[in-house]
């Protein structure tokens, strides 16, 4: 499709409107509380957990996502763009090898997907990976 | 949503001891978020599936707690590691109280 300045007018008025229907605004720092409050303040490193997701996803309603952590308890998943930034918790039991899982999550808008891996240990490791979103997932 | 809920798992019917197999699920849900409006503005109130779990012969593969941010019909993939033949066991739990499950065996040589 060939974009013309008339077309990239209407998708930019569309994606405003529906941005500003989004409700409760989102900061960063949510997603800094519900990391702290999982934590406990502890200290975290970089590395041992892997978060595949798109760079650029066109709907936000559903963008598939894949977490891996070997010898991770749980890896929790976080949107720090989102009026909720709590995603999902993975416990990875016994039989579970790889420790590794996917699923499809909502992006209100362009944003930064986070991993909080807790290890056995009791460390925690984190990944992050910035998402950018065509049309939100918020519903509006 | 008590009825209607389908449920669709994909498990291999076979496999070796010892082998780790890819489990594929979903469940057809519409996911509320508890974010959205009506026409009249009221805020549609959260309908989700909160929690899923998966268990072979008794033993926990994964438990994953859901947040309104898990799109419409949650959708899951994951490895398990089979020893011996038996029966997985998934379960889903609804916001309203219901339990979703399912049962699949395979035959393990």
């Amino acid at each position: 499709m060939k974009l013309t300045r008339r077309k990239v007018l209407a998708i930019g008025t569309g994606s405003l409107a529906y941005f500003s229907l989004c409700g409760l605004p989102a900061f960063a720092s949510l997603a800094d509380d519900a990391v702290a409050e999982l934590t406990g303040g502890a200290e975290i490193e970089e590395g041992g957990v892997t978060l595949t997701a798109p760079e650029i996803a066109e709907n936000g309603n559903t963008v598939p996502i894949a977490v891996s952590a070997p010898g991770a308890v749980s890896v929790t998943i976080f949107a720090d763009g989102n009026p909720v930034p709590n995603v999902a918790t993975f416990k990875f039991g016994p039989l579970n090898p790889s420790h590794m899982a996917s699923t499809r999550i909502r992006l209100a808008k362009t944003q930064n997907v986070i991993a909080i891996a807790q290890m056995e240990d009791g460390s925690f490791r984190k990944a992050q990976s910035n998402v950018k979103v065509t049309i939100g997932g918020c519903g509006g | 949503m008590a009825s209607g809920v389908k449920r669709r798992v994909k498990v291999p019917k076979k496999a070796k001891a010892g082998d780790t197999i890819t489990i594929k699920t979903l469940i057809s849900h519409k996911m509320e978020s508890g974010q959205r409006k009506d026409k009249d503005g009221n805020v549609i109130p959260r309908s989700i599936i909160n929690r899923f779990v998966a268990d072979f012969n008794g033993q926990n593969i994964i438990d994953v707690t859901l947040e309104p941010a898990i799109s419409t019909n949650p959708y899951f993939q994951f490895e398990a590691i089979v020893a011996e033949s038996g029966e997985f066991k998934f379960t889903w739990y609804d916001d309203d109280g219901s339990v979703y499950d399912t049962v699949k065996k395979i035959e393990v040589s």
